[in-house]
C-alpha cells in the first residue's frame, strides 16, 4: 500500500482499519463500563503499561516478536487468495526440528547421555543457532507447503486443511517428547532435552528483548520486498486477484501456490526455533501458547501488509502486555485481554464489507471522450 | 475483474471461512481455558501492623474459579490475605512462556512483591529459576520438588502428596457404589496422576478386594470435550462412581451429575455442581502452607540461607490436604470408617503402598515387608498401574 500510486487508496486502506480499531476501543469502553470500571482510567492504564516507558515498552516489544513472524504465515497466502490459519503447527514443527538440530550440534546426539551432557561440542555458537533458524524454517516451511500442495494438487480447502494440522503438529511433537526424544530427567511435564546455555538465543544488547524481534522485522521487510517489489511478487497478487487469469496469462500457478505456502510456515519456523532458543530452551507443551492463533488475528488486522503486520504486532504486545496490570491494578477480570482482542478481530474483520463504500476514497469518475466514430462493434 | 479493492483482495468467501473456523476454534480452545463468571476483587486487603506490608504475588495458569488446581491456590492466597500485613497481588491466566517471567518481572518492580508463589509446575524451567537468579532477594515459592543443586538457592518448594486422600476417597467409592464397577477420568499417565489412580484403587480394594476400575486418559489436562466423553463412555458401561485427576474436574463432575452417578472431586471441593452425586474428594489446602511461609517470612527468616526448609512436604498429618465434605450419598456408616482412616494415615499407623503390591499385570511392584511413606522418593517412579485397574499406561 505505500507504493501505490494512488493516495485514496493509501488513505482507505489505512482509515478503514484505524477506524475499526477506533470502534473496537468503544466497543471495549462499553465493556469495562458495564464491568463498572472507568473506561478512561482503563486506556490510560493499557496506554502506561504497554508503552509508557522504556522497561515497559520493552515488555511489549517481547510478546510481539513471535507475533511478527507467525502473522506472515496467514499473510503472505492470503495475497495469493489462500486463508491459512496453521501458524501454530507450523510454530511447533519449527521448533521441534530446531531443538533436534541444536541438541544434535551441541551434544552430539538428541537425546544425550550423562557423558555427553558434560561435552558441549566445539561448534561455535552462531553456528548452531544458524543451523537452529535452517532448520526450524524448512520444518515449518514443508509443513505448510503439504496444505499448498494439497489445495492446488488435490483440491483440499486449504483453511481446514491447515487449521487440522496444527493438531497433527501438536500430537508428533508429544509424541516426540513423550518417547524418542524425551528428557528422562523431566519427569512432570515430558520434555526434550535442554539446549545448553552457550547456544541459547542471546538478548539484544543492554535489553532483556531477545533477537528474535530483528528476526521478525528482517522478515517483514523482506516479505514486504518480495511482494511488492518483485515479478515473483507480482505474479503472486496475480494469480490472487484472478487465478483464472493468471493461468490464462500463463502464471505457473502450482508452483507460486506451493512456494508461497513454503515461505508462510517458514516464517512461523523461525518463530518457533526463536521460541525454543531464546526463551524455552526445550521443546515441550508449552510451545503451544496460542502465538499462532493470534498472528491470525495479527494478519487480518495488518490486512496481509508484511510491514503493518509489525506495527500491528506490536499494538496488540502490548495489549496482551496490559493485561496484567488490567488484574492487578484494576480487578478485571483475567478474561479482559481476550474480550479486548477478540472485539478488535471481529470489528476488523466486518470493516472488511466498508471498502469501496465511501465516495471519498474512490477515484473522480472522468468523462471518457465519445469513442472514435470508426470504432465499431465486431458482431460475433 | 480490475476493481478498486486488487491490492489487498482476498474473495469474501475466503475471509468468511478464514472467520468461522478461526472462530470455532478460539471458542473451544482459548474460551474454554477461561471459565465464566467475573471474579471478585480481592488484593489490597493489606493490614498495617508493621509497618509496610509483605508484598506476596500469586501467579495461576488458569482461572482462580476453575473447580481445580487453580481454585486450590486461590483459596490458599485468599487465607493468606486475610492476615495483618500482607498485601496479595494476583495475576491469572498467564501461559507458561516469557508471559510468566513478565508477569513476576512487573509484580516485583512495579508492585514491589518481595515473595512470589508461581503456581504451575510449568512455570519453574527456566522461566522460576531465571527470574530468581535476576532477583536474588526475591524468594520464590514453586509448588513442586524440581529444586536441584545448582540453581538459585532463593527458591523454594513445597508440595502435597495426595496418596492418603485418594485412599480414603476409594474407600468411600468402593462403600457406596451398588454396581461394583469403578471408573477414573484422567489426564496424563504420568507420575503424580497414575499414583492418584493407584492410590483410589488400592482405598477401595481395602474394602471390596475384588473390584475394578476403568481408567480412561484423555492425554491432556485441559480438553473439556474430551473428558465429557470420557465420562459418558464410563457411565455407558455401567459404571456408577467416577474419580477424577484433570486440571479442572467441572466437567466431569458436572456430567456424572446429569448421568445420575456418583463422582469423587479432585483440587477443590466441587460439591457445588453435583449437590447430589458428589461423595467427597482429596482437596488441597495450599492455605495451610502459605500461613507457615508468611510466619517464617516475617519473622525475617530466608529460604536462601536454610531458615525455611527447601522442600516443605506433607499430607494429612500436616494438613496440606483435607477431604472434601462428604455428599448426601455417603452413608453414616462410611463417614466414620473416613474419618476412622483419616485417623489412621494421621497417627502413621496406615500406609498406603505397604507390601505386597502388583500391578495390573501380575508383576510384584512392592514386595511384602516393605513400605513406602507418600514422601519416599522411590514413590516418584511409580510409572505402573495397580492390581484392579482396567487400562494401560503406553
Amino acid at each position: 500500500m505505500f507504493s501505490s500510486t494512488n493516495w485514496r487508496k493509501t488513505a482507505e486502506a489505512i482509515a478503514i482499519p484505524v477506524g475499526a480499531l477506533l470502534f473496537s476501543l468503544v466497543l471495549f469502553g462499553l465493556f469495562c463500563a458495564l464491568c463498572g470500571k472507568n473506561p478512561l482510567a482503563v486506556y490510560g492504564l493499557i496506554y502506561k503499561s504497554a508503552f509508557g516507558n522504556w522497561r515497559a515498552f520493552q515488555g511489549t516489544l517481547l510478546r510481539s516478536a513471535p507475533l511478527m513472524l507467525t502473522a506472515l504465515c496467514t499473510a503472505l497466502p492470503a495475497r495469493l487468495g489462500l486463508m491459512i490459519i496453521g501458524n501454530e503447527g507450523a510454530l511447533v514443527m519449527g521448533g521441534l526440528a530446531s531443538i533436534i538440530v541444536g541438541l544434535t550440534l551441541s551434544f552430539g546426539s538428541v537425546t544425550p547421555n550423562a557423558a555427553q551432557l558434560q561435552q558441549v561440542s566445539g561448534i561455535p555458537s552462531f553456528v548452531v543457532l544458524a543451523g537452529m533458524a535452517i532448520a526450524g524454517i524448512i520444518a515449518g516451511g514443508v509443513w505448510i507447503a503439504i496444505v499448498g500442495a494439497l489445495r492446488h494438487y488435490r483440491a483440499v480447502n486449504e483453511t481446514i486443511s491447515s487449521l487440522l494440522m496444527n493438531y497433527i503438529a501438536i500430537a508428533i511433537m508429544n509424541q516426540l517428547v513423550g518417547g524418542p526424544i524425551k528428557d528422562p530427567g523431566e519427569t512432570i511435564k515430558a520434555s526434550s532435552f535442554a539446549l545448553p546455555e552457550v547456544n541459547r538465543l542471546a538478548n539484544l544488547p543492554a535489553t532483556r528483548i531477545h533477537f528474535g524481534l530483528l528476526y521478525g522485522i528482517i522478515v517483514c521487510i523482506l516479505a514486504y520486498i518480495l511482494i511488492q517489489h518483485t515479478t515473483f511478487g507480482f505474479a503472486a497478487r496475480t494469480a490472487g486477484g484472478n487465478v483464472k487469469a493468471a493461468r490464462i496469462a500463463g502464471l505457473p500457478v502450482g508452483k507460486l501456490t506451493i512456494i508461497i505456502c513454503f515461505l508462510a510456515g517458514s516464517c512461523a519456523g523461525l518463530a518457533g526455533m526463536a521460541e525454543v532458543a531464546a526463551v524455552h530452551g526445550r521443546v515441550n507443551e508449552s510451545l503451544v501458547a496460542g502465538y499462532g492463533y493470534t498472528g491470525i488475528l495479527v494478519a487480518f488486522v495488518a490486512r496481509y501488509n508484511p510491514i503493518a503486520c509489525t506495527l500491528v504486532a506490536i499494538l496488540l504486545g502490548g495489549i496482551i502486555s496490559s493485561g496484567g496490570a488490567l488484574q492487578r491494578n484494576l480487578e478485571m477480570p483475567d478474561a479482559t485481554v481476550l474480550v479486548f482482542q477478540g472485539l478488535v478481530f471481529l470489528v476488523i474483520l466486518y470493516s472488511d464489507s466498508l471498502y469501496g463504500r465511501f465516495k471519498i476514497f474512490k477515484e473522480p469518475v472522468i468523462t471518457a471522450p465519445p469513442p472514435p466514430s470508426t470504432s465499431t462493434t465486431v458482431p460475433v | 475483474m480490475s476493481t478498486h479493492r486488487n491490492i489487498i483482495y482476498v474473495p469474501r468467501r475466503q475471509v468468511i471461512r478464514g472467520l468461522l473456523a478461526t472462530a470455532a476454534f478460539a471458542a473451544t480452545t482459548k474460551l474454554a481455558g477461561c471459565s465464566s463468571g467475573s471474579e471478585t476483587g480481592t488484593t489490597d486487603t493489606a493490614g498495617d501492623a508493621s509497618g509496610k506490608p509483605l508484598t506476596i504475588g500469586f501467579v495461576y495458569v488458569g482461572a482462580k474459579d476453575d473447580y481445580g488446581w487453580n481454585q486450590a491456590h486461590a483459596l490458599g492466597a485468599q487465607e493468606i490475605a486475610k492476615l495483618p500485613g500482607v498485601k496479595l497481588v494476583e495475576q491469572a491466566s498467564v501461559p507458561e512462556t516469557k508471559e510468566v517471567q513478565e508477569v513476576m518481572r512487573s509484580m516485583i518492580e512495579q508492585d514491589g512483591a518481595t515473595v512470589i508463589f508461581p503456581t504451575s509446575f510449568g512455570y519453574f524451567n527456566p522461566h522460576v529459576v531465571e527470574m530468581a537468579k535476576q532477583y536474588p532477594d526475591v524468594q520464590f515459592f514453586h509448588c513442586s520438588t524440581l529444586w536441584q543443586d545448582g540453581m538459585p538457592t532463593n527458591i523454594g518448594n513445597y508440595y502435597a502428596d495426595t496418596d492418603e486422600g485418594q485412599f480414603i476417597a476409594g474407600r468411600v467409592a468402593a462403600q457406596s457404589t451398588k454396581s461394583g464397577k469403578l471408573g477414573f477420568v484422567a489426564a496424563k499417565p504420568v507420575n503424580p496422576v497414575i499414583r492418584n489412580i493407584n492410590g483410589f484403587i488400592m482405598g477401595a480394594r481395602s474394602v471390596k478386594p475384588d473390584i475394578k476400575m476403568q481408567v480412561i486418559f484423555t492425554g491432556d489436562w485441559n480438553v473439556p470435550v474430551k473428558e465429557a466423553e470420557a465420562t459418558n463412555s464410563l457411565a455407558d458401561q455401567g459404571i456408577d462412581v467416577i474419580g477424577v485427576h484433570v486440571d479442572s474436574p467441572k466437567v466431569v463432575i458436572e456430567t456424572a451429575e446429569k448421568r445420575g452417578i456418583l463422582s469423587s472431586g479432585y483440587h477443590a471441593d466441587q460439591s457445588a455442581l453435583a449437590p447430589k452425586g458428589y461423595l467427597t474428594g482429596t482437596t488441597y489446602h495450599w492455605g495451610q502452607i502459605y500461613k507457615e511461609y508468611v510466619e517464617q517470612i516475617k519473622a525475617g527468616k530466608k529460604v536462601a540461607d536454610g531458615g525455611i526448609v527447601r522442600i516443605a512436604q506433607g499430607s494429612l498429618k500436616e494438613g496440606y490436604i483435607q477431604m472434601a465434605p462428604f455428599g448426601p450419598a455417603v452413608s453414616d456408616a462410611t463417614k466414620k470408617d473416613a474419618e476412622a482412616t483419616t485417623g489412621k494415615f494421621v497417627d502413621g499407623s496406615l500406609v498406603v503402598y505397604t507390601g505386597e503390591i502388583k500391578d495390573n499385570t501380575g508383576k510384584v511392584r512392592v514386595p511384602k515387608g516393605t513400605t513406602y511413606k507418600v514422601s519416599d522418593p522411590e514413590l516418584d517412579k511409580v510409572d505402573w498401574l495397580a492390581n484392579g485397574v482396567i487400562g494401560s499406561v503406553s
